[in-house]
């Protein structure tokens, strides 16, 4: 219990997200709050989501991720996403978000880019 | 009529709290388990059930909880699934099922819950009076 859903991790001007096993609307509420906050007090040019322990998502995945696309695209930053499993790989795509985002094999890669 | 394709039903009543989206769909994959289903077509109707509890939690009841009525029936390899609230209601059906369509004040909906279901499932069919509630039941066909 209480264990946050979501874990920070920065690595020079990259932050890296881990994200929950179930990427649902209950577990996202948090996101928007939290990565205000380290944005508005660090200077991050790169997002990194990790979808590695991630088994489930829905829509409400989407639109966390489609958000932090158009924050970043408004400072020119970018974002990348790694681990994605096959049920959020098929979500992924659905939602357009493989057009806007690069997938990467690893944390390594998507930092680096 | 052999114990085997009898048709089963399985009704809940569930409080519209974001906590409970995930418990309604993991019930529902549970259910349907018995139709040897393939991993994929669990995900699909995990996704779109998901869709469907979580638009009650947040836009039939406002956030402010309320009872969810999910409703899941096996019939042959058919199953339908049905999530009623007695909410605000959708005054424009049409409006809220196109994709990318919101009225998420806060903008980290997507609005793409409808399109999700639709994409996921066979079959979904949207009823919905304003002061009443909504009614959405999805069909889908496990082939296993």
């Amino acid at each position: 219990m209480n264990q946050p859903y979501f874990t920070y991790e920065a690595e020079g001007q990259t932050l890296i997200v881990h994200l929950p096993e179930e990427l649902d609307h209950h577990n996202c509420s948090g996101l928007k709050y939290e990565t205000d906050l380290i944005l508005s007090e660090n200077y991050i040019r790169r997002i990194v989501f990790d979808f590695s322990k991630t088994r489930f998502m829905d829509s409400s995945g989407i639109g966390i991720l489609l958000n932090r696309y158009k924050q970043m695209a408004l400072s020119g930053g970018s974002i990348a996403i790694y681990g994605a499993g096959p049920q959020a790989l098929r979500i992924l795509k659905i939602g357009g978000i493989l057009k806007l985002m690069k997938l990467y094999d690893s944390k390594e890669a998507a930092v680096t880019g | 009529m052999s114990e085997q394709n009898k048709p089963e039903i399985l009704k809940m009543e569930l409080e519209a709290l974001s906590k409970n989206e995930e418990f309604a769909r993991v019930a529902v994959a549970v259910f349907m388990a018995r139709l040897n289903p393939t991993l994929e077509e669990v995900d699909d109707v995990k996704t779109a059930v998901s869709e469907a509890v979580t638009n009650t939690v947040i836009h039939g009841y406002q956030g402010n909880g309320g009872i969810i009525y999910l409703e899941v029936g096996i019939d042959g390899q058919e199953i339908a699934v049905t999530v009623r609230d007695t909410g605000i209601g959708i005054p424009d059906i049409k409006l809220a099922m196109e994709p990318m369509y919101t009225t998420d004040p806060d903008g980290e909906r997507s609005g793409m819950g409808f399109s999700f279901m639709e994409a996921f499932m066979d079959q979904v069919e949207v009823k919905s009076a304003p002061g009443e509630g909504t009614v959405v039941t999805m069909k889908k066909k496990i082939n296993g």
